[in-house]
């Protein structure tokens, strides 16, 4: 549905993105995931046709987008950075404008406005104007403008900036929907937001993808595997070796009477056995978790530390 | 061209929602209405030194020049404050991104706003039509040059209108666009002053150029095809100009 190919911008001598190249599916939904001034919002704006690239190509729903933004316009939802609204509109007009750029029928605009709006849940500020709404409120209807059209492609960048953890929950869902029917892609700097929403990340940082993957697989390949927390009643120095000897266990710190063991990927249950081992070296164990390293520390691996994957 | 309509539509009502467009039309009528009744006055009163109308002016030269000349000047000082928002603000507003990712052209979105601020210039020509209904409920005034006097006025505002349109695409701040396109305004206006110290070919290019010395022919009740094509190419240019000023701003 989208094809990227050596896409390069430069601003003067300044590069913005060097030699993208990735491929959405049709009904994908895919995280942009970079720090600010990575490239993502530049990446998306020459995707719309806001901005030409200097160098490669992108094809969107089979139109190119240097040799025919139109076609490329009418199958792409956008909901840019700062969300583009009057405020001197109501919420109602303003979205039945934007379905006529678009190009909707006058006979199914109404229909299509109404829509989106039940869709973003905005019913109760539908004739309010958009200068009077929360910021909330606007970062919805610029959703509701992406969306009015039923477009097969939808590009958002950073779409719940602004939003309280209700909203934001709400919007996820929302995102969530589309797949199957409508291709989108989504920007973030914020990483639960891509873990919430997302089949597919491609992680950029300066203008370079560092990273293109499912999340599972992501987390698989880069995260040192599980970590295993346990609060003990005293750290007994040969317990903690006995358990540094188990199979699978990369390594134990301990800090006071706090352990926590890294387990080497792959590896397969290990929480008996570690458990056991305290217990029977006589530390006491009163609190014990799980958890799996998540994409924040990915994230904190892939672009503070300049390792490639 | 549904596109274009979609434009027009979208600025011409966004006039009318906030308090803009009242305050130029209300401040247009005072002025020009003023302006009227004072010419209207000065011909009755020279209609009694005069006897009965013999050897004084006539209605035309008397009432509708005067009064129509002094709507270029109005327009002059007044139409910036139209046209200085319309890309100027979409740009501070990021609205601009919402133009330009939609289905449709440069072109399309330049007529639009040009459209918009057209119509605003119609409706105001509109209440205007009340002069003439006053002459011709009290006189015998010609029509001819009544109307030849709004072609002239139309075809200046439109002038206008495009200028202050390519000032607004080139900054994000109303007010740098607005002094802009008055300053430049003027200076189209004005330029016919230098022609008559300049020598006999740039004296007539200089004249040539100027906005207002186009403007004589239909004041006196001539539709001039030649002074209408200056108005028209001038307008075409200025909109050509907008048209790349937005293009690049893409490349920036």
């Amino acid at each position: 549905m989208i094809n990227v190919s050596h896409l390069t911008k430069n601003y003067g001598p300044r590069m913005a993105i060097h030699d993208l190249n990735f491929t959405i599916q049709k009904g994908e939904i895919v995280g942009f995931l970079g720090p600010n001034g990575a490239g993502k919002s530049t990446t998306m704006k020459i995707i719309t046709g806001f901005m030409p690239a200097t160098d490669g190509s992108v094809t969107v729903a089979g139109h190119d987008v240097f040799s025919d933004p139109i076609g490329v316009k009418k199958n792409v939802g956008f909901l840019p950075e700062n969300p583009p609204v009057y405020p001197d509109m109501q919420v109602w007009d303003y979205l039945d404008f934007t379905a006529r750029l678009h190009g909707v029928a006058s006979s199914a605009r109404a229909k299509a406005v109404d829509v989106a709006i039940q869709k973003t849940q905005l019913g109760d500020v539908r004739n309010r104007l958009i200068g009077n709404l929360s910021k909330g409120y606007r970062q919805r209807v610029g959703l509701a403008q992406a969306m009015v059209h039923n477009p097969q492609v939808l590009i958002l960048d950073e779409p719940t900036v602004g939003l309280d953890p209700k909203q934001i929950i709400e919007i996820r869902q929302l995102i969530k929907s589309f797949a199957g029917d409508h291709t989108v892609i989504l920007s973030s700097h914020i990483l639960p937001e891509v873990t919430a929403s997302c089949q597919r990340v491609i992680i950029i940082n300066r203008g370079k993808i560092v990273a293109e993957d499912t999340l599972d697989r992501l987390t698989t390949r880069l995260s040192k595997g599980l970590v295993y927390s346990l609060l003990v009643k005293t750290a007994v120095p040969s317990g903690i070796e006995a358990i540094r000897k188990i199979r699978g266990v990369g390594s134990v710190a301990a800090t006071g009477n706090k352990l926590v063991v890294e387990i080497v990927p792959d590896s397969g249950e290990l929480r008996d056995q570690v458990v056991e081992t305290a217990v029977k070296l006589g530390m006491g164990v009163l609190e014990f978790s799980s958890e799996r390293v998540g994409l924040e520390e990915i994230f904190l691996q892939l672009t503070t530390v300049e390792q490639s994957v | 061209m549904n596109n274009v309509w979609s434009i027009a539509r979208k600025d011409f009502r966004s006039y009318f929602t906030s308090p803009l467009a009242y305050i130029i039309i209300a401040g247009f009528m005072a002025i020009m209405g003023w302006m009227f009744y004072f010419a209207l006055a000065h011909f009755i009163m020279s209609q009694g030194f005069q006897m009965g109308g013999r050897g004084g002016p006539s209605i035309t030269d008397g009432i509708v020049r005067p009064t129509y000349g002094n709507m270029n000047v109005i327009f002059l000082f007044l139409l910036p404050f139209v046209t200085m928002r319309l890309f100027a603000e979409e740009k501070k507003l990021h609205t601009i991104e919402l133009l330009m990712t939609s289905p449709i052209t440069i072109a399309e979105i330049v007529l639009g706003k040009f459209l918009s601020s057209m119509l605003l210039v119609g409706v105001m020509l509109l209440l205007t039509f009340t002069f003439p209904i006053v002459l011709f409920a009290t006189g015998n005034p010609e029509l001819g040059p009544i109307a030849s006097n709004y072609v002239g006025v139309f075809l200046l505002a439109s002038c206008y209108v495009s200028l202050g349109l390519l000032f607004s695409a080139m900054t994000e701040n109303q007010i740098v666009a607005g002094a802009l396109s008055f300053a430049a305004g003027l200076f189209f206006w004005l330029i016919s002053w230098a022609s008559q110290s300049a020598g006999a070919v740039w004296g007539d290019f200089l004249n040539y150029l100027s906005l207002i010395s186009h403007n004589a022919s239909f004041g006196q009740g001539v539709l001039s095809s030649a002074d209408a094509v200056y108005y028209l190419s001038f307008t075409g240019i200025c909109l050509f100009l907008t048209h790349r000023v937005l293009d690049s701003y893409r490349w920036r």
